[in-house]
């Protein structure tokens, strides 16, 4: 059957079963959308701007571990959607972005709306394809949903010149596929897995040290269920959270630049390290020769080689996908022998115990002015400690996964390795679509969510209830907080002046808005959002202290064992 | 350390691109690049001479596996292998200088390919440090050009770098 190139890619993207195809049309993908007009098996959300569609897509694919698929048209529908990819790429998050390019007798010539995507892109993605002759889409398709999500996962650009999609071929889409340059590592060396059980039961004060692969692969109940085996304490990384239920007792919370006083305590001081879908992060361990100058022993479980003895020299590497290693680690670990020195695990945990008497996240919520701290404990109360929580990216961004106690894998999605503002509303937009009938908030600043405010209109478009509770410092304040630390107090260009009235403007929109400057008013105001408004999108702007500060906090270029703490100051 | 890498990589557009960009993005070294496609069409080889600690190395050889395209790394200065470079010398050769510059040319067993009256082009064939030496015995004023490949290099013996 001959089929356009238009034709074969809405019939690829059926053939992959996708949802939503989130997108913005223009004049290189003209074909392709009016192919997509034509069918139903699908839908697509327009976005108000690229970037969002390329973050919705996103948070589709964070929330559900399925393959979020954007469409951009040429030259600045993909310079826009830049920032969404490499965002996608930092994290690991396996999208496939389809965007038109100028027809291929044009391009080189400057034509209107051009510009060498591959070439763009090529840094932020785990790889992009031209597609030169219509005999080749199908097959270019294929690989870019299977490059996407197998191995360490990120994000497939297909850039498609318009003369392709007009053009005619035959259509069979790909039941199989091998690549002789692409085959990802999946079992783990069964040497390395046994050696590393030995490590284990060898520990006197363990860390189990866990990251955003644990939720990338799916092995949050693997996880758990080796931590429960050995009675060993966990840590989770920003990217990490939900890997292992933060309630649960031997949870010591997030590590790191702003982790808590025991979990950064017990990763500099343990003696045997097991870090699992982890990276060793500048943000999670600090400064690495300070991090090195305890003698410990480091087994390292990820899927991908080059994350291995990047930062820190490791004993113990073990290449493989974590579910399967993690199977098989457990299934060694309950025919040995051994078991855990329980008198040194007793000693270990009554250090932490006395680490965690520090109480790193204390706060005081006085009268007068609502503490941004406290707006999260209550949005946890309030949404039962089960909603979707997305973020921006700045102070409110760790209060959020400081004090949201995330039980579930994916359900905290928020920008870490690219750190990028303005991803939040997006990405609560594309955590709903994967999840219509979750509760999703978006947990921003007054800075941050004016980077993509438009998305107002989509999800009005879209009547996606999304609860947006703006933590409205009336600065830049992780900007702020490093300029009052570092930089004597002068607060360059940190003050957000002529802030709109976020109330009226969610109005003008069609959305409920709402404004909270008292902490009594906190949690009735969230109890309304959350009940009376359940259907409805929410702008809550809280009115929070101008002046508080994220702790505890290591400095740049700091230890871990180097916190500054509240109570210090 | 001074080392030498060797790539089996796709043929397809943009594939030096791919390399010299993780090069530059990361980083890392690069004192030479050489490419060619091999003797399989649809496969080109590279040979990149780079250097750093083990440490660099190590990320160098992993980061350029990760690549999508690239079908086998080896470094090849990790054991026995041979390493060739070509050069490209164009010289005055006039008056009292003419036979000096070929009895040099004998001697590093160079071939002179171009003759005019008053120049020579030599090709001369070696490793790097031969080349250099080379230019080291003529005279410098003498030099009105010079062109090199960059390093190729291939495993001794049974090392065999193939699909």
């Amino acid at each position: 059957m001959q089929l356009t190139g238009a034709e074969i890619v809405i019939r690829c993207l059926q053939e992959e079963k996708v949802e939503y195809v989130f997108g913005y049309p223009g004049g290189s993908v003209l074909f392709i959308y009016d192919e997509l007009f034509k069918q139903d098996k699908f839908k697509h959300v327009l976005v108000r701007h690229e970037q969002a569609a390329v973050h919705a897509a996103d948070a589709y694919s964070r929330s559900s571990n399925k393959i979020g698929v954007c469409m951009v048209t040429s030259g600045p529908g993909v310079t826009n959607a830049v920032t969404g990819i490499a965002t996608a790429y930092m994290d690991s998050v396996p999208i496939v972005i389809i965007s038109g390019q100028v027809p291929t007798a044009y391009i080189g010539q400057d034509a209107f709306q051009e510009c060498d995507t591959v070439g763009i892109t090529r840094p932020c993605v785990k790889h992009n394809f031209l597609v030169k002759d219509v005999r080749d889409l199908a097959l270019t398709l294929k690989k870019a949903f299977y490059i996407a999500k197998t191995g360490r996962p990120g994000p497939v650009l297909v850039d498609i010149p318009k003369d392709i999609t007009n053009q005619k071929c035959d259509f069979e889409y790909p039941k199989t596929l091998s690549m002789r340059s692409y085959n990802p590592v999946v079992k783990g060396h069964g040497g390395q897995i046994k050696k590393a059980v030995q490590m284990l039961l060898e520990a006197k004060r363990p860390m189990i040290y866990a990251g955003g692969g644990v939720i990338l692969s799916d092995a949050a109940d693997r996880l758990t269920k080796l931590a429960r085996t050995l009675g060993y304490p966990v840590t989770n990384t920003l990217m990490g959270l939900g890997g292992y239920p933060a309630t649960d007792k031997q949870s010591l919370g997030m590590l790191g630049m702003h982790g808590t006083y025991e979990a950064n305590m017990a990763m500099q001081n343990c003696d045997v390290l097991i870090a699992v879908g982890a990276r060793f992060d500048d943000r999670v361990i600090g400064n690495p020769s300070h991090f090195g100058s305890v003698a410990r022993r480091i087994i390292h479980i990820d899927i991908d080689p080059s994350s291995i003895s990047k930062r820190v020299k490791v004993d113990v590497p073990i290449v493989g996908n974590l579910p399967d290693v993690l199977d098989e680690l457990q299934k060694l670990l309950e025919s040995s022998d051994g078991v855990p020195d329980q008198k040194a695990l007793a000693a270990w945990w009554k250090q932490i115990d006395e680490w965690r008497g520090k109480k790193s996240l204390k706060y005081k919520q006085g009268k007068e002015i609502i503490m941004p701290q406290y707006v999260v404990e209550k949005l946890y109360e309030v949404t039962g400690g089960d909603a979707f929580v997305t973020s921006d990216v700045g102070q409110h961004q760790m209060w959020a996964a400081q004090y949201y106690k995330f039980d579930k894998p994916r359900r905290w999605i928020n920008s870490g390795g690219l750190g990028t503002m303005g991803v939040g509303l997006p990405y609560a937009m594309g955590v709903r679509f994967a999840n219509p009938k979750a509760t999703v908030a978006c947990i921003t600043g007054e800075a941050s969510i004016q980077m993509n405010i438009q998305e107002l209109s989509t999800a009005k478009q879209f009547r996606l209830p999304i609860k947006i509770i703006n933590l409205n410092n009336r600065y830049l304040g992780m900007v702020r907080q490093w300029q009052q630390m570092f930089h004597g107090n002068r607060y360059a260009e940190s003050y957000v002046d002529a802030l709109p009235d976020f109330v009226k403007l969610a109005e003008s929109y069609g959305h409920v808005g709402m404004k909270i400057e008292r902490p009594a008013d906190v949690e009735p105001a969230l109890r309304e959002a959350f009940t009376k408004h359940k259907n409805d999108l929410v702008f809550m702007d809280f009115l929070t202290d101008q002046t508080a500060n994220v702790y505890p906090m290591v400095a740049a270029g700091k230890g871990l064992s180097e916190m500054i703490l509240a109570e210090e100051l | 350390m001074r080392h030498i890498i060797s790539i089996l990589i796709e043929n397809e557009a943009g594939a030096l691109s791919r390399v010299s960009g993780l090069f530059s993005a990361r980083a890392f070294n690069i004192e030479s690049l050489t490419v060619a496609p091999t003797e399989d069409a649809s496969l080109s080889r590279m040979t990149i001479v780079s250097t750093g600690s083990d440490d660099v190395i190590e990320q160098i050889t992993k980061q350029l596996n990760k690549l999508i395209d690239v079908v086998k790394v080896v470094d090849l200065s990790e054991a026995a292998h041979i390493e060739r470079e070509l050069m490209l010398v164009k010289v005055r050769a006039a008056g009292k200088d003419r036979e000096e510059m070929k009895r040099i040319a004998d001697i590093f067993r160079g071939r002179i390919i171009d003759v005019t009256d008053s120049t020579y082009v030599i090709e001369l064939t070696g490793n790097g440090s031969k080349l250099d030496a080379f230019l080291e015995a003529i005279d410098r004023a003498l030099i009105l050009e010079t062109v090199r490949t960059g390093v190729s290099g291939i495993g001794r013996g049974d090392r065999i770098l193939k699909v």
